[in-house]
């Protein structure tokens, strides 16, 4: 091999190796830090209704790791990774689940609404829908303001039948706006399968596309490395051109869809469409890459495992720590002057 | 001024004064500006601060929000608040909750204007008075001025307010140019414009100036005083001003441009009820839009709205006086469905 050639491609599979412990580090770490919640929620400590993001964790770890913290993001009910991805507070979030007073939200908004403004994480909706024209807005405001900055906007598959996706898409594609529109279709509205409500054959992708929106792609988290570069491509398509894009991701969510359990049994999906999910689970799979082409993997995963255990324990005993909100924080705070509310 | 053109100095200036201010809404830089009140903000202001929208009543205000969220001051206009259905989600979901919600970090400082009305065949969808929608939300003002000046004093103050604030104009109001009477004007501050000693009259937009034209017949024919609150700010609302008032007159009339089932007037009747220092000489006065659709038809709306004469005649009948009908009817306007010979449609 030509030795300059030969050069550049060890520096390349550097980095790709790089980029891909990155992402099985931050992926590794929602996974675990959902599981953690998912065995404590028995415990009755966390009562709020709480959408797991397990199996989910892939297309927000890379769309964190391509953007900045000046890049704005909202989410959906479904919003752990989200927020977990782009570099929200851990700590703050088991407190916010634990309607803790130094949750995220004070304890008013729990797992459905979480926001850290420092990271750009800008909250997320419990209402199908109801955060993508607030992204959308948010994207306006940074046109603006001339910042140059992108806005993420995550939603589910179910969220392209309410109106106002298309509304906003419409708006979007209008005023030329910097944002990425990331469409996580799990295949399921709760238990309702996407059979149930769109005609065969639709194609997300092809509708937004033929509304106007330059930067779209059908993509699935089968593929990291695949995807990792379609949205790379698409987010510099973006950065550079301006322009709203859209992408469809497939995806599937291994939990219940609301609550910490399994729930193949119940009878609206079966228990081979979801085998075949975890055959392909993009975290494992990017493990089995890792540990084929990365010298003792092995010892490095084990660390990995070890610190974010203990950040976890940390977190939730800084939860479990945490006063509760005094009674009188519930009547505060409704409007933000709070001189003219007697 | 008149008061629509108060409204579109309001906005003028505030945008004069903060660049972070912006103002949309379907038709606000059409050729009529929405009745005037944003005609030619744009040439001022440039189309990336003024400008007109797809019609998409919830998606616009949903990305209202978010561009409130990220610091600008968003005014919003609809044509009348029955298209602002479409946008109940984001005006309740968001807008209303985002500072409580998670936790006082953000305000979100959105002024959405919308028009009521009633007459000229308006009908069932284009004629309702929704304040109590409004009212019944956690987290959002609700502002319904009466008097043009107050219109301009209160849409800055709304403009500059850090929270979501409907704003609700009358559309028989727009070419009204009745200024305020004494006094200063602010959001949560009911404005006593008329005093008396017999009845208190708790009255709200359009249905004041019915109001005042009721009370000086009282009192000239038949002696009775009544002191007239404009509501102005529905909320917060001006509980102090009201209950101070009937504590002195000991009897209340309350009148809504809203329906009457869970409405304003409702409410407020309730709140004097239920106050232990209050004791009522009379039961209190309840006038309100019926339980039903408004019709369409010219026939069909004569008995609909509430007028100085529907008002006189519900006061002489709480003091026991003598209805003489005839005066009653001058109180009347020619036709029923206009606000005064300049009205000529066509909405």
């Amino acid at each position: 091999m030509d030795e300059q050639i030969g050069t550049k491609w060890m520096k390349m599979k550097k980095e790709s190796e790089k980029e891909k412990k990155v992402i099985y580090k931050t992926m590794k770490r929602i996974r675990m830090i959902e599981e953690a919640i998912a065995e404590k929620y028995p415990e009755g400590k966390m009562r709020c209704p709480t959408h797991l993001s397990i199996g989910q964790e892939l297309t927000p770890t890379i769309i964190s790791m391509l953007t900045s913290k000046r890049d704005k993001a909202v989410s959906t009910h479904r919003c752990h990774a989200h927020y977990l991805a782009k570099g929200g507070s851990l700590k703050r979030m088991i407190a916010e689940l634990h309607g803790k007073t130094n949750g995220c939200c004070k304890g008013k908004g729990g797992s459905m609404h979480l926001i850290d403004m420092k990271v750009g994480f800008m909250g997320s909706s419990a209402i199908v829908g109801n955060s993508i024209p607030v992204g959308t807005g948010i994207a306006l405001a940074e046109k603006i303001r001339k910042t140059n900055n992108i806005s993420i906007v995550y939603l589910g598959d179910a969220a392209t039948e309410e109106g106002v996706f298309y509304e906003s898409i419409n708006f979007a594609a209008l005023k030329k706006l910097d944002i990425l529109y990331v469409c996580e279709n799990n295949l399921y509205s709760v238990y309702t399968p996407l059979k149930e409500r769109q005609p065969p054959n639709r194609n997300i992708v092809e509708t937004v596309k033929s509304m106007g929106v330059e930067y779209t792609k059908n993509l699935t988290e089968r593929k990291t490395e695949d995807l990792y570069k379609e949205l790379k491509l698409v987010l510099g398509k973006i950065k550079k051109n301006g322009g709203p894009g859209f992408v469809e991701v497939e995806t599937y969510r291994w939990r219940e869809h609301c609550g910490p359990n399994y729930d193949n049994h119940i009878g609206y999906r079966n228990e081979s469409e979801f085998m075949e999910y975890q055959k392909t689970d993009p975290l494992n799979m990017l493990e089995q890459m890792l540990t084929k082409e990365v010298v003792e993997f092995e010892i490095w995963k084990e660390e990995l495992e070890k610190r974010i255990s203990d950040e976890i324990s940390r977190a939730f005993e800084y939860a479990e720590q945490s006063p509760w909100p005094e009674e009188t924080e519930g009547i505060k705070g409704i409007y933000a002057d709070n001189g003219s509310y007697k | 001024m008149k008061f629509c053109e108060l409204v579109r100095k309001a906005i003028e200036d505030e945008m004069d004064k903060d660049e972070t201010v912006i103002c949309y809404g379907l038709g606000v830089t059409d050729p009529k500006g929405v009745f005037g009140t944003t005609k030619d903000l744009h040439k001022k202001f440039g189309n990336k601060r003024v400008f007109d929208m797809p019609t998409s009543e919830n998606g616009m205000t949903g990305i209202g929000v978010g561009a409130a969220i990220m610091g600008l001051k968003v005014i919003m206009t609809h044509q009348r608040v029955d298209f602002f259905l479409l946008a109940m989600d984001q005006v309740v979901n968001s807008a209303a909750k985002m500072h409580y919600m998670y936790g006082n970090q953000l305000n979100c400082p959105i002024v959405i204007r919308l028009i009521i009305g009633r007459g000229w065949g308006q009908g069932p969808t284009h004629s309702q008075s929704l304040q109590a929608w409004f009212a019944h939300i956690p987290g959002l003002k609700v502002v319904m001025p009466t008097f043009a000046e107050d219109a301009y004093t209160l849409l800055r103050e709304a403009i500059q307010d850090p929270n979501p604030v409907i704003y609700l104009e009358h559309r028989w109001l727009h070419e009204t140019n009745e200024s305020s009477v004494k006094g200063n004007i602010s959001i949560g501050k009911a404005r006593i414009c008329r005093e008396g000693k017999h009845c208190t009259i708790v009255s709200n937009s359009y249905l004041t100036l019915e109001s005042i034209k009721a009370a000086s017949y009282l009192s000239e024919r038949h002696g009775i005083e009544c002191e007239i609150i404009d509501l102005a700010t529905v909320k917060p609302i001006d509980e102090k001003t009201i209950l101070e008032s009937v504590k002195k007159t000991r009897r209340i009339c309350v009148l809504d441009t809203g329906f009457e089932i869970c409405g304003l007037a409702s409410e407020i009747i309730s709140m004097v009820c239920i106050n232990n220092e209050i004791e009522l000489i009379d039961k209190p006065i309840k006038g309100s839009m019926k339980d039903i659709p408004e019709p369409t038809s010219y026939g069909l709306t004569k008995n609909t709205y509430l007028d100085a004469a529907d008002i006189s005649r519900k006061l002489l009948k709480m003091f026991k006086e003598t209805i003489v009908e005839n005066e009653l009817m001058k109180l009347k306007p020619t036709r029923h469905d206009i606000p005064g010979d300049s009205f000529k449609g066509p909405f």
